[in-house]
């Protein structure tokens, strides 16, 4: 029997997902060498659990979620969190910043209607977590080192770098030295082959922050080089706003 | 004896015409980079470059210079010990056992057309590292034997540069097989030989015997340079000492208050050879690849142990750099890894300055004394 993987989704917007369907090349491969047993984006064909390997997409951030996720772990071997949303809770996260009931009572014509935890937090909040893959999305070649480790009982190779170490070995020209561009690359997990810079573009975070990051010395460089504070707390903000906001001011 | 030439048009097209790839300085992404040279007219013309602690710019030149701006984003390093090598991949055959390949790979021919002294020095501590001891990488062996270096001797230091203070410019003294001196403002360059086959490549292309007023003029530019040298190491042939001495200092705090622990430093420095391998296998399980890729002492798992990684801390990180770096690379490798190029200073996204730092660790050493 081939192992059985699962794909759940719950608060986000199945990009993750999208990137498993995206594996264009490796779809067929991997769908010989595991039973795709429960994929609802792309198959409405759903087989009985336990499952050896579920990726999770997605934030708790409704009661009834916080009750299935708890069923997903006790039918699944491995669990893997997919993306920005399990890993971190999300941009929606930003609301755990801010007043859920006023949010509430001005998005929804009939708030009475929506039930809603006061914040929207990772799975590993929840249940434990055999691995955590961040992006927003994620990067489809991780998910893939992820499976493949897993079918081989291997550990995934994942580094555990910030974007900067990937960003000169492929050649790019640091774009906050040569050009000021404000860059978040050398507090933010690795993980998208440092694609914001190659283009010219900062890094905006969206793969977290990288382990035991230096964000007090950031923030004050990116003041130094000329942004506010106010938009220096914005960049950090974002996808992964609560796994920031969690992370010491002080250095590592 | 020296010789002008007139442009470098035929240099490139001979180089070219034995085969080599010739890579060089050339105007990308505003920064004058490494890269192929398709002709000579890709040689950074006019630019120059403005240098500070986390800071690069290119400027544009009143001149017309090829070689008037110093160390750029990269040294020769990616091309000699590159980012990522596949060391060989392994296959399962159909009697359950599994076989492995090593790819054949003919190495480049690369010619180096502007390599800095500090750069030549740093291409003789690498060699040192990487080929110099009992068990040497043969592919940067044939990738570095292979290559054809000309060495531009240093008129324009930058504001970062401490070459003068390390001993390793700004005239470059052995290691290359041509050294150029560009005469600013000509577009001509004096050429002298180092080796038997850069005697031979010039021989085949058009030049002049350069006369010895030209020659001393040319050369006193260069020597003057060494008082134009932004940067200066203090005391360097006391560094290693001084580290050594210096493992429980408090300025390790310090710097570990501005360090990001992102590996820029050591990822641009010409000399830092550390690699990790990984092992990966496919969906499969048929096919199964080891692959080398750099590393960093400040990289977590650079120290990862069973329990855990070594140094957790960015204090014990940057103190590792800065002593192998400066202190144990001597015991190590018999010369100091570092070779004044000043690339970990401008390229270090917080602007730290390991002159600036040996010269704390150094006053707080004398404090302890008194
Ligand atoms: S561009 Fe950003 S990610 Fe790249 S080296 Fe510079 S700071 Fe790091
Ligand atoms: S330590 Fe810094 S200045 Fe010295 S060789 Fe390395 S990059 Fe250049
Ligand atoms: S300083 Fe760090 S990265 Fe560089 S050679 Fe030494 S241990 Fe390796
Ligand atoms: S010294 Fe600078 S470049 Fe080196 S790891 Fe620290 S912050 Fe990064």
């Amino acid at each position: 029997m081939p192992p059985k993987l699962a794909v759940w989704k719950f608060a986000s917007c199945d990009g993750c997902q999208l990137s498993l369907l995206d594996c264009e090349d490796e779809l067929l491969t991997l769908a010989g060498e595991v039973e795709i047993s429960h994929f609802l984006e792309a198959s409405s064909m759903i087989a009985p659990g336990p499952y050896d390997v579920s990726l999770v997409e997605g934030s708790i951030s409704t009661p009834a979620d916080a009750e299935r996720i708890r069923h997903i772990r006790r039918v699944s071997r491995r669990l893997v969190t997919i993306g920005a949303c399990a890993t971190a809770g999300g941009i929606q996260a930003l609301r755990n910043y801010a007043d859920t009931e006023e949010y509430r009572s001005v998005v929804y014509a009939k708030p009475e209607y929506v039930a809603t935890l006061a914040g929207s937090t990772p799975i590993s909040a929840h249940v434990p977590v055999d691995f955590e893959l961040r992006g927003c999305p994620i990067d489809r070649s991780q998910l893939l080192e992820v499976i493949s480790a897993y079918l081989a009982g291997r550990r995934p190779g994942i580094p555990d770098h910030p974007v900067c170490f990937e960003c000169k070995m492929r050649g790019t020209v640091c774009v906050m030295v040569a050009h000021g561009t404000p860059c978040l690359g050398p507090v933010t997990h690795t993980g998208c082959g440092a694609i914001c810079p190659a283009y010219g573009r900062g890094c905006y975070g969206c793969f977290g922050p990288a382990t035991r990051p230096n964000l007090g010395s950031l923030k004050t460089w990116l003041g130094s080089i000329g942004m506010s504070r106010p938009d220096v707390d914005r960049a950090f903000a974002t996808f992964n706003v609560a796994a920031f906001e969690e992370q010491p001011d002080d250095p590592p | 004896m020296p010789w002008i030439l007139d442009g470098l048009a035929d240099l490139h097209g001979a180089l070219r015409a034995d085969g080599y790839t010739v890579i060089g300085p050339t105007y990308r992404d505003g920064a004058i980079v490494l890269a192929e040279l398709a002709s000579a007219d890709d040689l950074p013309y006019g630019w120059g470059v403005t240098l500070e602690p986390g800071g690069y710019r290119t400027r544009r030149r009143e001149d017309d210079a090829a070689f008037a701006h110093s160390a750029g984003p990269q040294s020769w390093k990616p091309f000699l010990h590159p980012p990522r090598v596949k060391l060989w991949e392994g296959r399962r055959t159909e009697d359950g056992g599994f076989s492995i390949e090593t790819e054949e790979e003919t190495p480049p021919r690369y010619a180096f057309l502007g390599v800095r002294p500090c750069d030549l020095r740093a291409i003789g501590v690498l060699d040192h590292v990487m080929i110099g001891g009992a068990h040497p990488d043969e592919a940067y062996g044939a990738r570095r034997t292979g290559a054809f270096i000309i060495a531009v001797n240093c008129t324009e230091p930058g504001e970062t540069c401490f070459c003068a203070s390390m001993g390793t410019g700004p005239r470059a003294d052995t290691g290359y097989d041509l050294v150029l001196t560009e005469l600013i403002g000509e577009g001509r360059f004096l050429a002298e030989v180092g080796t038997g086959a850069g005697a031979a490549l010039l021989d085949r292309i058009p030049r002049e015997e350069a006369d010895e007023a030209v020659t001393e003029g040319a050369l006193a530019e260069v020597a003057a340079a060494a008082d134009r040298m932004g940067r200066e190491m203090p005391e360097p042939e006391g560094l290693r000492d001084l580290l050594a001495g210096s493992l429980d200092a408090a300025r390790w705090d310090d710097v570990a208050s501005r360090c990001l622990t992102c590996g820029n430093c050591t990822m641009v420095c010409p000399t830092c050879f550390c690699t990790t391998v990984e092992d990966v296998t496919d969906l499969t399980g048929e096919h199964a690849e080891r692959r080398q890729r750099w590393d960093s002492c400040f990289d977590l798992d650079f120290s990862h142990l069973p329990g855990g990684s070594v140094r957790t801390s960015g204090k014990s990180r940057y103190r590792q750099w800065l002593t192998h770096k400066l202190g144990t690379w001597h015991d190590q490798f018999g010369s100091s890894g570092c070779v004044g190029c000043g690339r970990c200073i401008v390229w270090c996204p917080v602007g730290i300055d390991l002159t600036e730092e040996v010269a704390a660790l150094r006053e707080e050493q004398e404090e302890r004394r008194d």
